[in-house]
């Protein structure tokens, strides 16, 4: 009985005291630990969705740095392409052009030189015939220096003037 | 634990009966109780012992002096000042030196082994709790250090699993005192395990003001839904309302009550038990028993470790659930049939 029957002192004083102890620690104790364990769960999961954030953001920026990567690729391709085209284009062209001038000269050159061939031929003609008339002068005059030949030659004209 | 207790203690009844016929002079029941009881000295050995102040309030007079007075030179009880001593308590003495028959309004608040142990704990939860506090305002923001680190998970455990999941949003408001009392139980019942300590936690006193701290907090929280459910339990016939409301009343009373004896007979138990088992060596006289019930006593003492500890979470948990009973929201539809009742 001794044992369950509680003292009037004993209670007073953990009555005080256990005020006081529970006053002392919930205004010093209690309330800053509890707001600083607040305080770090609240910054931890801040600091853990920023990562996450940041994560994410790098993937995006990956992928679109890939794409920027893959589309330079692209351009770079095609900007070949036109070049080796045009480059291409080009040559035929000048080709082209150098072929068609030089058969243009060859033929102009093939006309010049059918007009010089007709101009000696015409040259050659009247030489000729200048020469032909001058031989036969030259022949006339020797066979008329004298004038039994002279006579003859009359005589021949005349035997081929009656005859006709 | 409980057949075990009962088994060593009727062991020990009738060893001690045994040793009594004898003419023995070692009492194993009077040796545990002087123990466990309360005391105005404090005896730390044989011979080392702080006499503690003793003070009266003898109709609105107060009288404060040393309990040594009441010693004489030979360790023998004497009367001092009209007062005597007799079996662990003070009473005024008539003119022979014996407890007189009149002993009205004489109030004992002495500063007695567990008032004094009951200081040197809240000291110590003062200084340790403040040191705490004072490492977090001064790592703000970064991983706990040195004994802050002990005491961090079961600060964050009380929290999380006896506030937050008994009482619901408004834990926060409790935590003060969930703390108070789960550090204050922990500390005490460790210190009474220690060698010299005071048995504090194991004072139907100390449990008994500890458990209408928890009463008072519950009946001051109740919300209407709290009280409905006392005055006017859902699902009950009104004319059950006679019946049902004193059953309800005394359920108010009877959840503290069970607080208050669970630790008060707990932490007893406990020290009863190793008190026995080393009385068992003296009451058969022989060396050979001293392994034996050594052995059982360190075994109960790892025991003890743990209720300390299993004692102060079932005493923090147990108020967080009152607490949690009281502000909880009822939903009223479909809420018939279980009540109060389920605590």
């Amino acid at each position: 009985m001794e044992l369950v029957t509680p003292g009037i002192g004993l209670i007073f004083w953990q009555l005080v005291t256990f005020i006081i102890v529970l006053f002392l620690l919930s205004k010093f104790a209690w309330k800053p630990i509890m707001n600083a364990l607040h305080e770090r769960e609240t910054s931890i999961e801040n600091a853990l969705s920023a990562a996450e954030k940041a994560k994410l953001e790098m993937q995006g920026l990956k992928a679109e740095n890939e794409k920027l990567l893959a589309e330079a690729r692209m351009e770079r391709d095609k900007i070949l392409k036109e070049a080796s085209d045009a480059g291409n284009a080009l040559i035929e062209t000048a080709k082209q052009k150098a072929n068609e001038e030089g058969s243009r000269m060859i033929a102009q050159a093939r006309e010049s030189i059918e007009n010089e061939k007709r101009a000696a031929i015409t040259e050659v003609k009247n030489m000729a015939a200048v020469l032909s008339v001058d031989i036969a002068e030259r022949i006339l005059r020797k066979e008329l220096s004298n004038p039994q030949a002279q006579q003859e030659l009359a005589k021949d004209y005349i035997k081929e003037v009656t005859l006709n | 634990m409980k057949k075990l207790f009962i088994l060593l203690f009727s062991f020990l009844t009738i060893s001690a009966n045994a040793v009594a016929a004898e003419g023995g002079e070692f009492k194993p029941g009077d040796m545990i109780t002087h123990h466990i009881a309360d005391d105005y000295t404090w005896h730390f050995a044989d011979g080392v012992v702080l006499y503690l102040p003793v003070i009266l309030i003898d109709n609105g007079q107060p009288q404060v002096f040393s309990s040594s007075n009441f010693y004489n030179e030979n360790h023998e009880l004497v009367p001092y000042n009209g007062y005597v001593l007799d079996h662990g308590h003070i009473y005024r003495a008539d003119a022979s030196g014996q407890p007189a028959a009149d002993q009205s309004s004489l109030l004992d608040f002495s500063i007695t082994k567990n008032v004094a142990s009951l200081f040197i704990s809240v000291a110590l939860l003062l200084v340790v709790f403040f040191t705490i506090a004072g490492s977090y305002a001064k790592g703000k923001g970064r991983a706990p250090k040195g004994i802050q680190s002990f005491f961090e998970p079961i600060i964050i455990f009380i929290r999380d699993e006896i506030a937050k999941a008994n009482i619901g949003p408004k834990y926060e408001r409790y935590m003060p005192y969930l703390l108070t009392i789960f550090f204050f139980i922990w500390f005490n019942n460790l210190l009474g395990l220690m060698p010299g300590g005071a048995n504090l936690t194991g004072n139907i006193a100390v449990t008994l003001v500890l458990a209408t701290m928890t009463l008072l907090i519950t009946v001051f929280s109740g919300n209407k839904s709290y009280w409905s459910h006392i005055f006017a339990t859902p699902g009950v016939p009104t004319w059950l309302a006679p019946i049902m409301i004193p059953v309800e009343l005394i359920g108010i009373l009877t959840k503290p009550f069970s607080l208050m004896v669970r630790l008060f007979a707990n932490i007893t138990a406990g020290h009863i038990i190793i008190l026995s088992l080393f009385s068992l060596i003296f009451i058969f006289e022989s060396i050979f028993v001293a392994p034996l019930s050594v052995a059982f006593a360190i075994f109960m003492f790892f025991l003890e470790l743990f209720v300390a500890l299993l004692q102060a979470y079932i005493f923090t948990l147990l108020s967080a659930m009152y607490f949690g009973g009281a502000v909880e929201e009822h939903d009223h539809v479909g809420d018939h049939g279980h009540g109060d009742g389920a605590h």
